[in-house]
């Protein structure tokens, strides 16, 4: 009885619900972009870190978790390789440069990334081959690399970089290709270790160095060892064990990227905000269409139908709404998404999708609640033009 | 056979010195098979005794009967099922659910009672194309007029073959021969399936097709008129004043052949 009443009202009156539904598909909109792009930019800046093939990042302490500030020389790499539990460890280098197009107009920004062959850092490739030795001019690209600049195997990139006021190019033959792995918002080539710290920007006034440096560490530990509990409590035996370093997962790492948290909880907010006017919308509607049918269900209630008859119809129709409005919002924001530029830093991933989605469904019942608690307190006795 | 019984019952709304007496010590029956035409000026207690009657509202003291269940008693869930199963009604206005046709409104009686098969659906096509309305079947009440509104409202008081019939000010929005029709119609259909029916009305003029006038004045029942005749002349003394506004039953006091004087209440 309930849905026959709750369904033939929203077919017979569909250009009403049918505006609120549209409504429900913009607010639905809104809040999947804004998702979609704080998953964007989240993942531009953290891609690399996401997919290690490691578990732990090492940074130097005292240096706020910022791979910029930090460095570890090859003595601290080779204390950490002396832990147990740990089983490798991979020295990982952060620099940028620029790769000029072939027309030469313009250029595109990548992430210089040094890591050692054959250890924790490297990316495995999905074309090609992985890295051989330490000091070789191979390098594995992201798939931003080749889908901006058009490379494969075999070809050649040209990396510019500035050498103190020099502007100094390196020809690197790429032997692999990796899957997207951006960092900070720029595709990434990865270069053995000490090809980066040879080629990597300098200033000329830099003292040379008596050890090779990287940033940081990636740590794999033991097999054994790979579960959360384990891991952190791996964490906390290397920072005792070896001086100096600060020892984090790799959410950790990521969040402590500049700008990174206070990004995600601009965007956070914003999508929060839209839940709440997703609410208020919702819930204004069916309040007002509660208003305009209190002497209806006051005859229904008189003739018969039930608290539970009358509430179970208008939950079904906000749900029946709601519902209508998501899915249509959500393979529009789909279709929307599917269609922007690479350069677009925007992301829909089916988890990210599926919990605003669900979220979403369950902001028209929330908004609606009041209103359905309005209809349960109009009293049959309206049908005869008396009230209490 | 008595289908419905109001026993010594009053109604009062508020307390200490706001306190409203609307009903007071009520007490009357109808047989099945009975018309009742519930009159009385406005304030006179007739839509709240109504009301209670319906099982809408709940007496602040006396017994209300309806085959055998006293409803006064029974608690709120247990007095809606009764309402959808053993009462029909008729409203003034609002009465028929706008998203729904004509057919669907009356079928909403056999659904709220777990009767909706393909012989309701039958007898509801019959019943509406005896009152009239077998062109009307899937018209929208906004697409009827008053009067095939309130025939769509009498079909649904009586398809799921209620104890008691209430209407109430049934041909409040209707002219005078719309009016009749539905009236006579309603009067008819109570006759023939032994229901026992109550009409709250300020027309004296539909008195004609009931078969008791019971009338109210100051919430105590003042007058009751069974008398064929007296209901007729009554009627007729209201026709002659146009039947409209509120009228008196004096005019029944009066001598035959002297001029009707009907006193407004």
């Amino acid at each position: 009885m309930a849905f026959y009443l709750a369904i033939k009202e929203i077919w017979r009156s569909r250009g009403r619900y049918l505006l609120i539904a549209m409504i429900v598909a913009l607010i639905t909109t809104l809040v999947l972009f804004i998702a979609a792009l704080s998953e964007g930019l989240a993942s531009a800046n953290r891609e690399y870190i996401e997919k290690l093939n490691g578990q732990l990042l090492v940074f130097q302490s005292g240096t706020e978790l910022s791979t910029a500030a930090s460095r570890l020389g090859r003595s601290r790499i080779s204390e950490l390789r002396r832990v147990a539990g740990v089983a490798d460890v991979g020295q990982v280098g952060f620099a940028t440069a620029k790769v000029p197009l072939a027309d030469g107009q313009g250029e595109v920004n990548v992430a210089l990334i040094g890591v050692e062959p054959n250890r924790p850092g490297e990316p495995p490739v999905m074309e090609g081959q992985q890295l051989q030795r330490e000091s070789s001019n191979d390098v594995i690209v992201d798939t931003g690399v080749t889908d901006a600049l058009g490379l494969g195997i075999g070809d050649k990139i040209r990396i510019k970089v500035t050498q103190g006021t020099d502007e100094q190019f390196y020809d690197l033959n790429i032997v692999g290709i990796t899957d997207r792995r951006q960092y900070f918002f720029q595709p990434a080539v990865f270069v053995p270790m000490l090809t980066w710290d040879k080629i990597r920007p300098q200033a000329t006034s830099a003292a040379p160095q008596g050890e090779l440096v990287s940033n940081i560490a990636v740590i794999r530990v033991a097999d054994n060892l790979q579960d959360p509990a384990n891991v952190a409590a791996m964490a906390s035996k290397i920072e005792r064990e070896v001086n100096k370093v600060d020892v984090v997962d790799r959410k950790t790492a990521w969040e402590a990227i500049p700008g990174y948290a206070q990004q995600q909880s601009t965007l956070n907010t914003q999508r929060y905000f839209t839940f709440f006017i997703g609410i208020l919308v919702v819930g204004g509607f069916f309040q007002i269409q509660t208003l305009q049918k209190v002497a209806q269900i006051g005859m229904l209630k008189a003739v018969g139908a039930s608290n539970f008859t009358v509430g179970l119809s208008a939950i079904t129709q906000i749900v029946t709404t709601n519902a209508i409005g998501v899915v249509i919002g959500a393979v529009g924001t789909i279709l929307l998404v599917a269609n922007f530029p690479d350069s677009v830093p925007i992301m829909l991933t089916g988890q990210a999708a599926f919990t605003a989605a669900a979220s979403l469904m369950l902001i028209g019942p929330l908004g609606g609640v009041v209103s359905v608690f309005a209809l349960l307190r109009i009293e049959p006795l309206t049908a005869l033009g008396l009230a209490q | 056979m008595i289908a419905l019984e109001a026993l010594n019952v009053t109604k009062i709304y508020g307390s200490g010195v706001t306190a409203v007496t609307a009903v007071d010590n009520v007490s009357f029956s109808v047989r099945r098979g009975e018309f009742v035409g519930l009159v009385g000026p406005s304030g006179s207690g007739k839509t709240t005794m109504l009301a209670m009657l319906a099982g809408l509202l709940r007496p602040s003291s006396g017994q209300i009967m309806i085959a055998n269940q006293e409803i006064s008693a029974m608690k709120d869930s247990a007095r809606t099922r009764f309402r959808g199963r053993s009462i029909g009604f008729s409203f003034q206005a609002n009465n028929l659910v706008p998203y729904l046709n004509a057919q669907e409104n009356v079928e909403l009686m056999l659904r709220l009672n777990g009767k909706m098969d393909r012989e309701g659906k039958e007898r509801v096509r019959e019943l509406l194309v005896r009152l009239g309305l077998g062109d009307r079947l899937r018209n929208r009440p906004g697409q009827l007029s008053g009067g095939q509104q309130q025939r769509v409202a009498i079909a649904r008081a009586l398809i799921h073959e209620p104890e008691v019939v209430l209407a109430d000010e049934p041909t409040a929005s209707l002219d005078t021969e719309r009016a009749n029709q539905v009236v006579r119609t309603f009067a008819e259909l109570i006759h023939e399936q032994e229901r026992a029916g109550i009409m709250v009305t300020h027309d004296l003029r539909m008195c004609k097709y009931v078969d008791r006038v019971v009338q109210m004045v100051d919430g105590r029942i003042s007058r009751e008129i069974s008398e064929r005749s007296e209901i007729l002349r009554l009627a007729g003394a209201a026709d002659a004043m146009d039947g409209s506004g509120e009228l008196g039953l004096d005019v029944v006091n009066k001598p035959a052949g002297e001029p009707a004087v009907v006193y407004g209440l």
